[in-house]
């Protein structure tokens, strides 16, 4: 896999002093890295001033005193519409949607892809195809439908409804992960489990399963950043009572009504953003394997 | 013989089949027959609920005659021309200077790529914000003494979809640069030893013979920005709303406030299933490329 390669850099090499060469790649590197990292202080910065400071000062100022009150305000008290619960409401959603979604999704899709790398029938490649091509069509053509068919299963806007949705969207990806790295393992790991007379399922739990630790932890990471970032199925499939962060996140800041709290805006959205960079910033190398896995086609 | 062993083709292998049910589902129902549901009624009078009152091209005839809709796909033409330049332009940029045996290459990386992992909500208001006319970038410049100074891209009808990239460039490039670098990690170092010793300078190398080396990879890399650019949603409804005015309206947008806001589910679903022309506008000759090519032994 591409990322198993990533540190041993195979481009021109350096010479040893400060060339023009180097201050080049240094300069260039720097002047972007400020670019990337100018929006995340900025949005630090604004979330620990008062609006009069905010008023005064611009975006760069560093604030007078640390003032935690925005974040307060954020997480418990801030308004969208009628509610004045703050963003915990949507965080608790998220999670309550996120933790079953990524179970569900990925319990679904490695035997999915247990059974087209290790137990292929005829026409199972047909379905994978199908799959593989079907994450590039816009979801704007499924949406209708999927409201139509959750309605008449009765889950459309339930928690279950959200789900599924996240199992559906999430399949092409997963299965594509998975029938990768079960392939990838020995085949005699297979062949001695069947000679001992195991079936799928007993191979799947008691063989493939506990070595697919590294491929799960990817899959993890790939669905906790995905699903907590999604916004289009929370506002789809999801009722004002349960929507997800990135929702009300949105509903709080583009609220029409009353004065921009900047502050509060940016603390909420700092505290939206936390989750999936806390997992950035832990995971590491893993993230960017699970993103080098969705880039290499199947 | 083969009678005794396999009494029935059916049930052979079933637990995989089984198994396989929901990728099967998800392909046949939801990528097949959803999307075919939806084009299928783009031929219709649908509004409120969807009814099948055969009207003919006509939802064709009315999305090409409002201004919305072309004002969209100019702004998704804009967007998607420059994102696409940029951020291979940036992406490979970026790659090839960390691939320069530099100190520090894991903190660069780690600052381009975690924009990544925030969503687009939380990319559209920390721009909104940095963009912010009375205390953004345009203030902050104005305060270092340069009082004329004007930059407030997301007021002025003109520039906001340029506004719109900023974030959009800020949020995605990292993905293109993890790409570029596995694919530059996949060049072989003899590659730079011939070139150096025929005295071939780097710039030369790059263009010459790694770039046209990583086709493959520029592919890949095409077809993942192009897709994202034209399911382009939730930023432009965190940054801007599709304002000033319609200076930022894209179809993704168009289709969703059809379909659950304007009751207008015909509109919806032809401007949707337009949406899905484009995609194959580009998955179509990709496919060929990939998996044409290799059977006449590319």
């Amino acid at each position: 896999m591409a990322a198993s390669s990533t540190n041993t850099p195979s481009g021109a090499k350096p010479k040893n002093t400060w060339t023009l060469g180097s201050v080049f790649v240094y300069g260039t590197l720097i002047i972007l890295a400020l670019y990337y990292l100018a929006p995340l202080y900025v949005m630090i910065v604004t979330s620990l001033k008062t609006l009069p400071e905010i008023r005064q000062g611009n975006v760069f100022a560093l604030p007078d005193a640390v003032n935690l009150d925005a974040w307060f305000k954020a997480w418990a008290t801030a308004c969208t519409g009628l509610n004045c619960d703050g963003l915990s409401r949507g965080f608790w959603n998220s999670v309550i949607i996120t933790v079953p979604s990524v179970i569900v999704s990925i319990a679904v899709a490695s035997v999915n892809g247990y059974a087209l790398a290790n137990w292929p029938y005829r026409g199972a490649n047909v379905f994978f195809t199908i799959l593989i091509f079907g994450a590039f069509i816009p979801y704007q053509l499924m949406l209708y439908p999927i409201v139509i068919i959750l309605r008449n299963l009765g889950v459309y806007g339930d928690l279950v409804g959200l789900i599924i949705v996240h199992t559906i969207f999430g399949m092409p990806i997963l299965t594509l992960l998975f029938r990768n790295y079960f392939s990838s393992l020995p085949e005699e790991l297979f062949k001695a489990a069947r000679v001992d007379g195991a079936g799928f399922w007993g191979i799947f739990f008691k063989v493939m399963l506990p070595m697919s630790v590294p491929i799960l932890v990817v899959a993890v990471i790939l669905q906790i950043t995905g699903i907590w970032n999604d916004f289009l199925f929370g506002i789809v499939y999801a009722r004002p009572e349960t929507y997800p962060m990135t929702v009300q996140l949105n509903n709080i800041v583009n609220s029409t009504f009353g004065e921009k709290e900047y502050n509060v805006n940016m603390a909420a959205t700092i505290l939206t953003g936390l989750v999936p960079l806390t997992v950035y910033f832990v995971s590491g190398k893993l993230f960017v394997r699970g993103i080098a896995a969705g880039a290499v086609k199947g | 013989m083969a009678s005794a062993t396999r009494p029935n083709q059916l049930l052979r292998n079933m637990s995989s089949k089984i198994a396989s049910i929901p990728m099967a589902l998800t392909a046949i129902v939801i990528f097949v027959g959803c999307t075919l549901w939806t084009v299928a009624y783009s031929f219709t009078g649908s509004r409120l609920l969807p009814r099948w009152r055969w009207v003919g091209l006509d939802q064709y005839d009315r999305l090409w005659d409002t201004d919305r809709w072309i004002i969209s796909m100019q702004n998704l033409a804009i967007y998607g021309f420059c994102m696409m330049a940029f951020s291979l332009f940036l992406g490979f940029l970026m790659a090839a200077l960390l691939d320069q045996k530099i100190r520090g290459e894991n903190v660069f990386r780690t600052i381009f790529l975690y924009p990544y992992a925030l969503s687009f909500v939380v990319t559209g208001l920390t721009w909104q914000w940095m963009l912010n006319p009375s205390f953004g970038l345009q203030k902050v410049v104005r305060d270092w003494g340069w009082e004329s100074f004007t930059f407030a891209p997301l007021t002025n009808p003109d520039w906001a979809i340029y506004g719109v990239l900023m974030a959009g460039l800020w949020q995605g490039t990292g993905l293109v640069m993890v790409i570029m670098l596995a694919g530059l990690r996949g060049i072989d170092e003899d590659v730079w030893k011939a070139a150096r010793v025929d005295g071939i300078p780097a710039w030369k190398t790059y263009v010459y013979i790694v770039i046209p080396m990583m086709r493959p990879i520029f592919v890949t890399a095409i077809v993942l920005v192009a897709t994202a650019i034209i399911k382009v949603f939730d930023l432009i409804v965190a940054q801007t709303q599709g304002g000033p005015g319609l200076a930022t309206e894209v179809p993704a947008k168009y289709v969703y406030e059809m379909m659950f806001r304007n009751q207008n589910l015909g509109q919806g679903f032809a401007a949707s299933t337009m949406m899905l022309c484009f995609v194959l506008i580009i998955i179509v000759p990709w496919s060929i490329y990939e998996f044409g090519g290799r059977r006449n032994g590319r």
